[in-house]
């Protein structure tokens, strides 16, 4: 019935496993999200369907929590934490620098697709601030020269050469 | 197989991890290997002293239990060398020795005694970076669900509610309302299936007690669930926890299948009929969560959206049915309460604010960390004494309390005790424990500016007086920090934040202005400057502050030109460089990186 470019067959068991329990929305939103790295509208409608459940119930429940992604994002998600720590230890610095390097916004990918920038509200580690995460990567006490190189690390070869 | 002789303990929490304990782990692993070394290696969580991490604990048997500080690949090398293969301790990385373990070594502090430990009182925390959170026997082995056995022997929940009641343990989510007061509405509800709650939503930012707790003591949040549940008549437990947790939501579910194996958890508690089950619910990532109601609306797969109270939860909260909620430090006190008795726990802490309350120490402080203190101390013990007070010589400005609901308090406050009532007489709140503390640096409009903005994106948009106040709380801070503020602006802010106040429905919005309010009162003068003189005083504010090169200091290194991105720096090798201000972005890497302070801001 759709025929879209995602692959549909890892669905049918998020739907299975959610099959009747009450409050799934979120469960299941949440498992696209760690499937496809986003959710994407096609899943969306399929669910829908399966599920007699409108899409705009899904897109208004995906919308308010920030944990969900619209758009793919990049290989690389880079995450600045913006905790009250992290922002007295001069975070906002880092992400300014970071994003004058790869040239985008927050939320925002790169060009080639290889990085994504976001803001994160604290992730705990505030004793260690500034903390700073590309993928599952955690660095703290981070300056922004040092976010620089850390992300040169992750270019494949391909830095500026300034920075 | 031989008993190893000496145990190798890492720290591995959150704040370990981030310092690279996985790479001293291994390490510690590979090398034991390799020189044959009869060696125990395990690991445990955060033991508070974030500031020194990575950290590593060796005990030899009969020995005292010796805690290394900053530990590198390099020092842990040393360690193994000289103190696991030949008991001597390496003496200039120790920070502390524990003499309940053995032996004691010459020349090492003990840990108790030291000015961090000292002024602490660990009852929540009291397992934090002891046991093995993955291990529910060491839980066990430390007096683990003692407590649980104890009130299903007694088979009387109200005489268990009578003694929460005693103990005078209020919620340490925030609000502060009493816990057994809370498990005494819900008891009388009648209602065929009640739930218990575990609001793991810690999302204050700048805030990680919670975290630290789910990370390294699980058990003692399934116990107090457990207890709770058994009290209130629910068989059904949720804990709600940040996605952004992932640590802490993996121990909980090693913790809650080792439970369920060894009958604490399942349909038959302990053989007494009692049913109690626990599941995991992540967050999504909305700070408006952390408030009853919208966290019982996220769990029932909806935009997590606060309604009016009453009902109550604990009259008609999760799908419909009588529920508590409850923090995770305050369900971590319960098993301790249980066991050492109600007046055990209201021996600590002051008049109406019993026990103990962990905070989370950060910002600008020589030693931050998870700290866990009798209520009644007072700022300056905790920020001077325990913290060892402000790093670089800077003078201290504020402690910012409560998160985005709290407010700043200034060096005149500091010695005021950390209760709630004093707290809030000072004129912010206990809140969850978030302790920020700021140097002359920080500008505390700028800080305002910063929760304004936080608050205003994590506003739900039930309520129009929050939805759109405090976007234009921000909007007036914003411009005011661009050097746009205008006559007038102070009073509109207080009054805007008033209405704010008065009319927004939960707790997010009534409290969204106070770090506002807090700062114009106590640090009036730096909101002048900004708007009057167009100046900030802590030159933090970009488009208020200029940088130039000072001629006489440059020695012509280049490193201001070479880190500068837009090319505003000019000049040659060795001579004196030129900062060209109509390029200049403010950005401050000049600043960072001039090792002979020829950069000026100002």
């Amino acid at each position: 019935m759709l025929q879209g470019i995602i692959p549909m067959d890892g669905l049918d068991d998020i739907l299975t496993k959610y099959y009747q329990t009450d409050g799934s929305i979120v469960s299941i939103l949440q498992d696209m999200e760690g499937r496809y790295g986003y959710i994407p509208e096609e899943a969306v409608a399929w669910v829908s369907e399966k599920t007699g459940l409108s899409a705009s119930r899904f897109y208004g429940v995906a919308t308010f929590y920030g944990q969900f992604h619209l758009v793919k994002p990049g290989k690389n998600v880079v995450k600045v934490c913006r905790g009250t720590a992290c922002h007295v230890k001069g975070s906002e610095k880092i992400s300014d620098d970071i994003r004058t390097l790869l040239k985008v916004g927050v939320g925002e990918t790169t060009p080639d697709g290889n990085f994504t920038v976001e803001h994160v509200a604290c992730v705990g580690a505030c004793a260690r601030a500034p903390i700073f995460i590309v993928g599952k990567d955690v660095y703290g006490k981070i300056t922004p020269q040092k976010a620089k190189k850390t992300l040169e690390k992750y270019m494949g070869g391909e830095g500026n050469g300034k920075g | 197989m031989e008993k190893a002789k000496t145990e190798i303990i890492v720290g591995m929490g959150t704040c370990g991890i981030t310092a690279g304990a996985s790479d001293i782990y291994a390490l510690a692993a590979e090398q034991a290997k390799a020189k044959g070394l009869s060696v125990k290696l395990s690991s445990t969580s955060c033991i508070g002293m974030c500031h020194s991490e990575v950290l590593v604990d060796v005990v030899t048997e009969g020995y005292a239990r010796v805690t290394y500080g900053n530990v590198t690949t390099a020092t842990m090398e040393e360690i193994i060398d000289s103190h696991v293969s030949g008991n001597v301790p390496v003496l200039k990385y120790t920070i502390a020795q524990m003499p309940s373990y053995g032996k004691t070594y010459d020349d090492i502090p003990v840990f108790e005694q030291l000015p961090y430990m000292n002024k602490q009182e660990r009852v929540v925390l009291s397992n934090c970076g002891f046991i093995d959170p993955l291990s529910i026997e060491n839980y066990i082995s430390h007096g683990g669900y003692e407590a649980l056995k104890k009130v299903i022997a007694a088979a009387d929940p109200k005489a268990a509610i009578e003694i929460i009641k005693a103990s005078g343990l209020r919620g340490r989510g925030g609000a502060g309302f009493p816990t057994g007061l809370k498990w005494e509405f819900c008891n009388k509800a009648q209602s065929d299936v009640k739930y218990i709650i575990c609001n793991a939503d810690e999302g204050d930012p700048g805030a990680f007690m919670d975290r630290s707790v789910l990370e390294g003591d699980p058990h003692a949040i399934i116990e107090g669930m457990l207890i709770a549940g058994y009290c209130i008549g629910a068989s059904y437990g949720y804990v709600y926890c940040r996605a952004e947790y992932p640590l802490a939501i993996s121990n909980l579910k090693v913790a809650i299948s080792q439970a369920h194996e060894m009958g604490f958890l399942g349909d038959n508690v302990l053989n007494s009929g009692f049913k109690f089950n626990i599941k995991i619910k992540e967050g999504a990532g909305a700070f408006v969560c952390g408030e009853e109601t919208a966290l019982i609306a996220s769990i029932e797969g909806l935009r997590g959206m606060p309604r009016a109270k009453p009902p109550f939860p604990a009259q008609k909260g999760l799908w419909g049915k009588p529920t508590v909620i409850n923090n995770v430090e305050t369900l971590a006190n319960i098993p301790r309460i249980i066991v050492k008795g109600a007046e055990w726990f209201s021996a600590f802490g002051t008049e109406k604010s019993k026990g103990t309350k962990v905070f989370a120490l950060a910002g600008k402080i020589n030693r931050g960390g998870l700290i866990e203190i009798p209520m009644g101390i007072t700022l300056r013990e905790i920020i001077y004494d325990i913290g060892g007070g402000i790093p670089n010589d800077r003078a201290f400005k504020a402690v910012q309390t409560g998160g985005p609901s709290g407010g700043c308090l200034t060096a005149a406050m500091l010695d005021t005790p950390v209760d709630y009532e004093n707290i809030a007489k000072a004129g912010s709140i206990v809140g969850s424990g978030g302790m920020i503390v700021m140097d002359e640096d920080d500008c505390m409009v700028n800080i305002a500016r910063y929760f304004l903005e936080f608050t205003q994106s994590e506003s739900c948009g039930k309520c129009t007086p929050c939805r759109i106040g405090t976007k234009r709380l921000y909007e007036i801070l914003h411009r005011i920090t661009e050097g746009k503020g205008r006559k007038g602006d102070l009073e509109l802010l207080d009054e805007l934040s008033e209405d704010i106040r008065a009319a927004s429905l939960c707790g997010l919005g009534q409290t969204a202005p106070n770090p506002i309010l807090s700062t114009l009162k106590n640090f009036r003068d730096e909101y002048a400057a900004h708007i009057e003189e167009k100046r900030c005083p802590a030159a933090v504010c970009k488009p208020l502050i200029t940088f130039t090169i000072i001629e006489k200091s440059c020695t012509g290194c280049m490193a201001c030109s070479r880190a500068c991105p837009v090319n505003a720096i000019t000049g040659e090798k060795k001579k004196p460089h030129f900062l060209a201000q109509e390029l200049c972005i403010k950005c401050g890497s000049c600043f960072d990186v001039c090792k002979f302070k020829a950069v000026l801001k100002k």
